[in-house]
């Protein structure tokens, strides 16, 4: 009985006064900080994307405390509801983020652009970008190996196994721009989500001129001009034989759409028009 | 042809060298050694290392079908080795029960859990051997006599490192120990049957000489030098080198790829190290054999060994001709 | 005991069907296509446009930049166009469609076969005959060879090396080039001794072709300063680096060129191509490219054009095979597989390589058994298996470390890996990956 004791007493001992000396050290060699970081970075949604720039959700809030004004300074992942969080901890007004979303900027599935040869290697976009065009006659498109798949860490893009080419999750997309850095091909990009998820873009990246893109894809971009010629809101460039809609000028007019003989247009979450003619078929890509 | 073309990066060709042909080439290493055991202990040998490989391969393919949910590939060689070499390290009247337990632990623990061929840290076989030499000290130290008249029973006797420290008078010859006649576990009779095989290894390119040669060198070295001093048969070299499990250790338990350093640099140090430790164990340790512990303490030491070495480099050496 | 290299090497078999056939013309087709890139560096700028008419020789790209080459026409007639073509980079490069009319060469060059020793020009004037020839090295790199022939200031050559050793299987254009231009070939070592005013030179052939140690041997009596010497077959052989170990034991620094250890190196074809253009004034506007594989009828070496596309090659050796599987330009560890046959001959297009299907398809790869056979075979020194798990989780400092940028791309680690592990695309992966944040590093710093 007596061992016991002794037992219990020596550990107790033992235990009270390590745990003493870790308190005492903890005290003396605390790092000062500001304690409204620790507040910010609690209200912040922890998934440490690197979406607002800094590296890790901690670099965020410290950037946020030390900052004068919340300009410039947005978290993807968290959106609106996050950044008012935020500006009430800092006695700051949060700035009004636009909502953006990954698009990605290629209709070139098997059916529209048929395979030419058989590739053989890993299945890596930047394996596969460095080797050769790819296995279609279009070398600026999509490769479909999932280098964007991969790089995603809220499982909101996904390689479709029919079509070969990427599909954004709407409600999953943060818009921290993973994917877009993991495509060697800089085919997604981040655009504006819209009102009601609506957006218009060009979805086609190919260079070439005309007749070249149109031969190894249907719904290549050629280059006529005619959707820029339509817009009134100047929101259509053509460069190097691709047209290209401008995020802050397009107005979701949709006359752009149905002017273009490729269907190269696409046109996200409106609803079906009235004078249906076979062209706009091409439109509805599902969320 | 209406194929389409194939298109990939270089290199166009291949070798033909496969897993397969590397761990088969080391069964096939492993028949001389079989085949002595064969002729000492007769059908248990059989019996034994057939069950074995039995085990090993069935827990392998339930394992990886049924709980890891993925395709078994037990016909790559790599858990029929396992089986093999966990047979020869065995007496050869282990109860089969402890044999299958032993096969599970090798098998499950610790090559699955780990990940698999190419992931696991430990030996499997070694491991598989200790586990068994901690949890069954009476089966596993109960060595049959070598049973050349035929007759099976259950006579038993030391083995020579058993007698190493405490009878010297009763250590076979050298000749017996070389070719292969002395009481011990399956695989460690004959050191000629198993420098066959590891010739064989090196011919096909399946292994390279550093890690045998290291761990044989170190123990002759080891123990010569005390031997000059102390010229008793405790401290002789020859017997070191062709008694116990060193050289079924050297050859085919400690050259595992999976398990061994990757450098050259590494190999030698790694062996120089199970060498050390066999030496000590066997000399000043409460354990005659000291082989399977020094490799599993090595094994510990190669992801080390592999930090801190690298292979020769190109221009290091820049010598004017 | 034969020399070679000290570290790794492997031994592919060397399947040199087509070293006896002797080098076969080509008829030149109705239309070439001269792609404007087929060097190192800077895409030529063309002189022509659509409509100007050429002869054989006529300048029709032109230097851009300090490393760069001159491009002529291969053929005599009228520009058709200026438009792109898939080369064998994969992608599709500017490139002079010339439509074919008759085959007239530019008065200047000497079409005449004789030898001719003498060469009274002065080391400039070598390398400008060199530069204004476009040539470019043949073995495969595209180096052009004027840049490669001007040490940078300080550095003082002592040896010339040739590089006869072709350690690619399958490939003999350089073995026949070796044999049938012998004498042309020595005329040509001396011009680039002459230009990197060096007064040695070694002449590497490997101890496959025989009759090339044979013939050089003979020839080099005549030639002091220029010995021959015969090496073990080992692949990779014909690297700069290790033919370099091999023939002299002197080992280039991690990071460094030849020169740094007082050596220039050159193929024999584009010695060959130096004499023609120095001699004879005749630009590089042919090469000959070796047709070979399991099941081409007949493999052959063909003197080609530049600008024909594969498929008329493939044709002359007996029609592409129905078990085609892969098509490669050069040889099977380095070279490219073409997407398709419309590809167009270039300066560095040394063979056409034709694999069956069956043998055309890589197998599934499986986890890495650490067998260290990738660590011994590679030639530089290198854990391939490491580099290709760093490039995997992206430890770019980790593969910086472990030296990813001495990666010479050889292939002989992917070669020999049991568990199929594609090795050599990572690392190519994660060696372009580092190059780029070391240059980064370079310009912030």
């Amino acid at each position: 009985m007596s061992v016991l004791l002794t037992a219990v007493v020596t550990l107790g001992v033992i235990g009270a006064g390590s745990a003493a000396i870790l308190y005492l050290i903890g005290q003396k060699f605390k790092v000062e900080e500001d304690p409204r970081i620790q507040e910010v970075q609690d209200a912040l949604p922890a998934a440490n994307c690197g979406g607002c720039g800094f590296p890790g959700c901690a670099s965020f809030a410290s950037a946020c405390v030390k900052a004068d004004t919340l300009e410039g300074l947005n978290c993807p992942v968290g959106g609106q509801s996050t950044m008012d969080k935020v500006a009430e901890i800092l006695g700051q007004t949060a700035p009004v983020a636009v909502k953006k979303i990954a698009v990605v900027r290629c209709s070139g599935t098997c059916e529209h652009r048929p395979r030419t040869n058989l590739y053989d290697g890993v299945s890596n976009c930047t394996i596969a970008a460095a080797l050769y065009g790819g296995d279609t006659g279009c070398s600026f498109g999509c490769l479909g190996l999932g280098d964007c798949e991969e790089s995603c860490t809220f499982d909101a893009i996904h390689i479709n196994p029919e079509t070969m080419l990427p599909e954004v999750v709407e409600d999953k997309c943060t818009a921290c721009g993973a994917c877009v850095k993991a495509c060697p091909k800089d085919i997604i990009e981040l655009r504006k989500q819209g009102p009601k998820s609506r957006r218009i873009y060009v979805s086609c990246v190919n260079e070439e001129k005309g007749g070249v893109a149109r031969k190894s894809c249907e719904v290549a971009c050629i280059g006529c001009s005619k959707c820029q010629q339509v817009c009134p809101f100047e929101a259509i460039t053509i460069e190097n034989n691709l047209a290209y809609i401008i995020d802050d000028k397009c107005r979701l007019c949709r006359k752009c759409v149905p002017v273009c003989p490729t269907n190269s247009i696409l046109e996200l979450n409106f609803p079906p028009r009235k004078d249906k003619s076979p062209k706009e078929e091409a439109a509805t890509v599902d969320a | 042809m209406e194929n389409k073309l194939v298109v990939s990066p270089s290199p166009h060709i291949h070798s033909g060298d496969t897993i397969e042909k590397n761990m088969y080439g080391v069964l096939i290493a492993l028949v001389p050694a079989f085949l002595v055991a064969l002729y000492v202990f007769r059908l248990d040998a059989l019996i034994i290392t057939a069950l074995a490989v039995l085990f090993c391969v069935g827990f392998e393919y339930l394992i990886v079908k049924y709980i890891m949910k993925k395709t078994p590939t037990v016909l790559d060689g790599s858990a029929i080795i396992t089986g093999v070499l966990l047979a020869f390290n065995v007496p050869s009247n282990l109860p089969i029960w402890i044999l299958a337990l032993g096969c599970l632990f090798a098998i499950g623990v610790v090559k699955l859990s780990f990940g698999g061929l190419g992931n696991n840290i430990f030996n499997p076989a070694i491991a598989g051997r200790i586990f068994l030499l901690i949890s069954f000290p009476a089966q596993m130290t109960v060595w049959p006599a070598p049973d050349i008249a035929g007759t099976v029973d259950a006579v038993t006797s030391a083995t020579v490192l058993g007698n190493l420290k405490s009878n010297p008078e009763l250590l076979p010859s050298l000749q017996t120990m070389f070719f292969g006649t002395e009481a011990g576990s399956i695989g460690e009779m004959s050191a000629l049957a198993l420098l066959l095989g590891l010739g064989w290894l090196l011919w096909k390119k399946v292994i390279t000489w550093h890690i045998p040669v290291s761990i044989m060198a170190t123990v002759a070295i080891f123990t010569g030098i005390i031997y000059i001093f102390n010229p008793i048969p405790l401290y002789n070299p020859l017997i070191h080198l062709f008694s116990g499990g060193l050289m079924l250790g050297a050859v085919f338990m400690a050259t595992d790829y999976v398990t061994s350093p990757m450098t050259r640099k590494g190999m030698l140090i790694y062996g120089a190290g199970i060498g050390f430790i066999t030496v000590a164990i066997r000399l000043w340790g409460a354990y005659p054999e000291g082989v399977s512990f020094a490799i599993l303490l090595m094994n510990a030491f190669t992801p080390l060994i592999n930090n801190y070495t690298t292979p020769k480099r190109f221009g290091e050496v820049v010598k004017h001709g | 005991m034969l020399k070679t290299f000290r570290i790794g090497g492997i031994h592919p078999k060397e399947q040199k069907v087509s070293a006896g056939n002797a080098i076969q013309p080509i008829a030149i087709p109705n239309q070439v296509i001269i792609p404007l890139g087929q060097h190192i560096g800077a895409p030529c700028q063309p002189v022509v446009k659509k409509g100007d008419t050429v002869k054989v020789g006529t300048l029709i790209g032109k230097i851009v930049g300090f490393v760069s080459a001159n491009i002529h026409s291969s053929v005599s007639g009228t520009v058709l166009k200026l438009d792109k073509v898939i080369d064998a980079s994969g992608y599709r490069r500017d490139a002079i469609f010339i439509k074919v009319e008759g085959d007239e060469w530019e008065e200047s060059i000497d079409r005449s076969s004789d030898l001719k020793k003498e060469c009274n020009l002065s080391s400039r004037e070598i390398l400008d005959k060199i530069a204004a020839a476009g040539i470019v090295g043949m073995g495969g790199a595209t180096f052009p060879t004027h840049v490669k022939l001007t040490p940078p200031p300080g550095s003082k050559p002592e040896i010339l090396i040739i590089n006869g050793v072709e350690c690619e299987p399958w490939l003999t254009s350089d073995h026949r080039v070796m044999m049938e231009k012998t004498e042309e070939i020595m005329v040509g070592i001396t011009i680039v001794m002459k230009a990197l005013n060096v007064d040695k030179a070694i002449i590497g052939i490997e101890n496959n072709k025989k009759d090339a140690i044979e013939k050089f041997g003979k020839c080099a009596e005549a030639y002091p300063g220029i010995s021959v010497e015969a090496l073990k077959v080992q692949y990779p052989q014909g690297g700069e680096k290790q033919l370099i170990d091999a023939l002299i034991g002197r080992q280039v620094p991690s990071g460094a060129l030849p020169i740094s250890v007082g050596v220039v190196v050159q193929n024999v074809g584009t010695v060959l191509a130096i004499y023609e253009a120095v001699q004879k004034n005749k630009p590089l506007i042919e090469r000959v490219v070796t047709v070979t594989g399991k099941d081409i009828k007949q493999p052959c070496n063909i003197l080609s054009r530049v600008g024909i596309p594969v498929a008329n090659l493939i044709n002359a050796a007996g029609g592409l095979p129905e078990t085609t599987g892969k098509i490669v330009s050069g040889g099977p560890m380095m070279g490219k597989a073409l997407a398709s046959t419309d590809v167009p001959v270039t300066k560095g297009t040394s063979g056409i390589l034709v694999i069956p299907t069956l043998e055309a398809k890589r197998k599934a790869m499986k986890d890495c058994i650490r067998c260290a056979k990738c660590v011994s075979v590679c030639p530089m020194g290198l854990n391939p298996t490491l580099l290709m798990n760093l490039t995997e989780f992206e430890v770019w400092d980790g593969a910086e470390k472990h030296r990813i940028t001495d990666c010479i791309e050889c292939g002989s680690c992917s070669y020999t890996c049991p568990a199929d592990r594609p090795l050599l695309d990572y690392i190519r992966l994660g060696k372009g990956r580092v190059n780029t944040i070391i240059r980064n590093r370079k310009t912030n710093a």
